[in-house]
């Protein structure tokens, strides 16, 4: 995990925007795909929110060193997802979320991560209700995030 | 004009007296990408390196590079071009600045600008003598002299080789910088998979002289498959598997890796009756090792005459 990893912290003129975003190669996630869930899970926790502004296309490639075809890759599925939007001449920006899925799209998608969760839980020997337990500290610690930052 | 693939081989073939080195190859490289040539040492990729530059005969087959016959290109196109080998030559006397004066005059094109940012990339000081550089400074120098005229193809012949990993990343760097301008083109070999996973858009793989894949990087990872299968007992032998590729049994498990998985693949794995089946996705490297490494089952279990002799 060591061995080529890049961050990046890049400031916008008008917003500051202090993106942390890590790359690892050889795994077995594409670096686009590591590229959007960082994005994704730093709006989840409210470390961007609502009009902050992402590092251009070339900037952010530059700074990761990765091909500027990945990241614009990375922008492109965001963007399909509603998360963020390019205006022309302006940035990148985070915008509202839009509902893109349907609820029982996105219990599908829900679905295995929980079985992963349970099922690699059980295997360390944790009991159902340390699970339930470890789970719902863990969901209100991020609520509690972030509504430090809104 | 600019539609036309900025390297184009058909049927390209070579041989070294009864050796074949470079079999049948047929590629095409689009204008503005980054392209890794893959595969194991001796696998002919220098050959093919050498022909584009029409600086070796093809046996048979044909190469053009931007929209020139290989064996004909002309100095003004030549100079259009950046190729970087391992054995550049440089003049120990020289110190930095003048290994770049004394290159610029070549060029109509020089950029003085590249030279000096790529050198400063790597830590190089104008006025150091190029004997007393570093192995990975000398590295930087000799891109700064293929940069620097501001080639429209470059072609980079295992730049990397034997950099330590600081110097690679201002390599990577550097490549990085240069896909600012959208039609330069990126041609390079490469054994480090891991700089080829973030630069490269597409890749080819040469193994034993022959092309065996020339695709976009992310279509190559994902057509390498793994798929782990546990067993209440020991594993069952395997029956053929479509687009098989390598297996590494265990005591209680079973893990295949093949290509372009499909659902005949599926059938076949699953009327081994496993007790549990998950694919499990491959990282580049991963993928280019069952892809390219030898084919068959292998396991860590010493059967018993092994362990007795």
């Amino acid at each position: 995990m060591l061995d080529v990893a890049a961050n990046c912290t890049v400031c916008v003129n008008t917003v500051t925007v202090a993106l942390n975003i890590t790359i690892n190669t050889g795994s077995s996630v594409p670096i686009y795909k590591q590229i959007t869930e960082q994005v994704r899970l730093a709006v989840a926790t409210g470390k961007l929110v609502v009009t902050d502004q992402l590092p251009s296309v070339r900037v952010l490639a530059e700074s990761l060193v990765v091909n500027p075809n990945t990241v614009a890759r990375a922008y492109a599925d965001l963007a399909r997802e509603g998360l963020i939007e390019t205006r022309p001449g302006r940035g990148v920006f985070i915008i509202p979320k839009r509902k893109v899925m349907s609820r029982e799209e996105g219990r599908r998608r829900l679905e295995p991560l929980l079985n992963t969760l349970i099922s690699e839980g059980l295997a360390m020997n944790f009991s159902p209700d340390e699970l339930q337990d470890a789970f719902e500290k863990k969901l209100s610690q991020w609520q509690n995030e972030k509504g430090g930052k809104q | 004009m600019s539609d036309q693939p900025v390297i184009r081989t058909r049927g390209l073939t070579r041989y070294f007296g009864a050796k074949c080195a470079v079999h049948d190859l047929s590629l095409e490289v689009p204008r503005g990408c980054v392209f890794a040539f893959l595969g194991r040492n001796g696998s002919g990729k220098s050959t093919t390196i050498r022909m584009l530059l029409g600086l070796l005969r093809p046996d048979r087959g044909e190469a053009s590079v931007l929209g020139t016959d290989s064996r004909q290109l002309p100095p003004e196109l030549r100079a259009r071009i950046g190729y970087l080998t391992e054995e550049h030559q440089l003049y120990g006397w020289m110190s930095v600045r003048e290994a770049g004066d004394f290159q610029s005059a070549f060029y109509p094109r020089w950029n003085e600008k590249i030279f000096r940012g790529v050198i400063g990339h790597f830590g190089l000081k104008p006025e150091a003598r190029v004997k007393h550089l570093s192995r990975g400074m000398r590295a930087g120098l000799c891109l700064a002299l293929t940069l620097a005229p501001d080639p429209e193809l470059l072609i980079l012949d295992d730049p990397a080789l034997g950099l330590d990993p600081v110097a690679r990343r201002s390599l990577v760097e550097s490549m990085i910088y240069l896909t600012r301008r959208s039609d330069r083109t990126i041609f390079f070999s490469s054994h480090h998979l891991s700089d080829v996973e973030r630069v490269a858009d597409y890749l080819a793989v040469l193994d034993y002289s022959v092309l065996r894949a020339c695709c976009p990087l992310e279509s190559f990872r994902t057509s390498v498959q793994e798929v782990q299968m546990r067993f209440a007992g020991v594993p069952p032998p395997l029956p053929t598997i479509p687009g098989f590729l390598q297996a590494f049994r265990t005591e209680h498990e079973l893990r295949v890796t093949c290509v372009h998985y499909n659902r005949e693949t599926e059938k076949a794995l699953r009327s081994l009756q496993p007790v549990a089946m998950e694919m499990v996705p491959l990282g580049l490297e991963e993928a280019f090792i069952s892809y390219l490494g030898e084919r068959g089952e292998k396991t860590f279990i010493l059967s018993d005459t092994e362990v007795a002799s």
